[in-house]
């Protein structure tokens, strides 16, 4: 019998030792790369959230609905 | 007799009809603004938005922030069937809606200026989106 079949598969924290000084490093950095990764901080804004407004909208269309919208006023007083 | 009662009875409900109609119909034609929203927008409360919808201005009580809720949900509505009439999409109509909503503001009362902020509206224009009419 061989002395590796009486050895248990290096675990984790032994496999670094193994793997050397550079790529032990780099594994630490991936594993200190994910804890932050997996809390996420909510906190209340203090200001007013404002909506940024897309105004994808083109000059013929505001001109075209321009006397419908004065009237829908002129039609619905109590909304407006 | 038999008759009689109900004709008393068809005009006796002809005129309550009349009367329900009256009473339900005017305030519907003659709708203004309610006193507690017209009120909110004198105080400078609420403003109006260049969405098209109206906004609490800055921290209010709750009942106007209801308010606000309330009037939004029936525009939004009203816009939603204006802009398929329209042929076009619910923020074109919105949009425009707040374009001529702006320009009716009246001394005193607030809306939103092209960079965000709450204005009071003075005498002069307003300051609006550059695209409106």
């Amino acid at each position: 019998m061989t002395a590796d079949k009486l050895t248990k598969p290096p675990c984790a924290a032994h496999r670094a030792l193994r793997m050397g000084k550079r790529r032990a490093l780099a594994g630490l950095m991936v594993v200190a790369g994910m804890i932050p990764a997996g809390c996420v901080s909510v906190s209340a804004p203090d200001k007013p959230i404002v909506i940024e407004l897309n105004i994808n909208i083109s000059q013929e269309v505001i001109y075209r609905l321009a006397d419908d919208v004065r009237q829908n006023i002129d039609k619905n007083p109590g909304i407006f | 007799m038999a008759q009689f009662s109900n004709r008393t009875f068809a005009k006796g409900l002809l005129g309550g009809l009349l009367l329900a109609g009256l009473s339900l119909g005017a305030p519907v034609l003659a709708q203004g603004r309610d006193p507690a929203y017209q009120a909110a927008r004198s105080a400078g409360q609420v403003g109006e938005m260049m969405d098209g919808y109206l906004g609490a201005v800055g921290n209010q009580p709750d009942a106007i922030d209801r308010l606000v809720s309330a009037i939004n949900i029936q525009r939004r509505l009203n816009y939603t069937d204006r802009a398929q009439e329209q042929h076009a999409t619910l923020q074109e109509y919105a949009i425009t809606q707040g374009c001529a909503l702006i320009a009716r503001t009246v001394p005193g009362e607030k809306y939103q200026a092209p960079d965000g902020n709450w204005q009071s509206r003075t005498a002069s224009p307003p300051q609006r989106l550059s695209k409106c009419p």
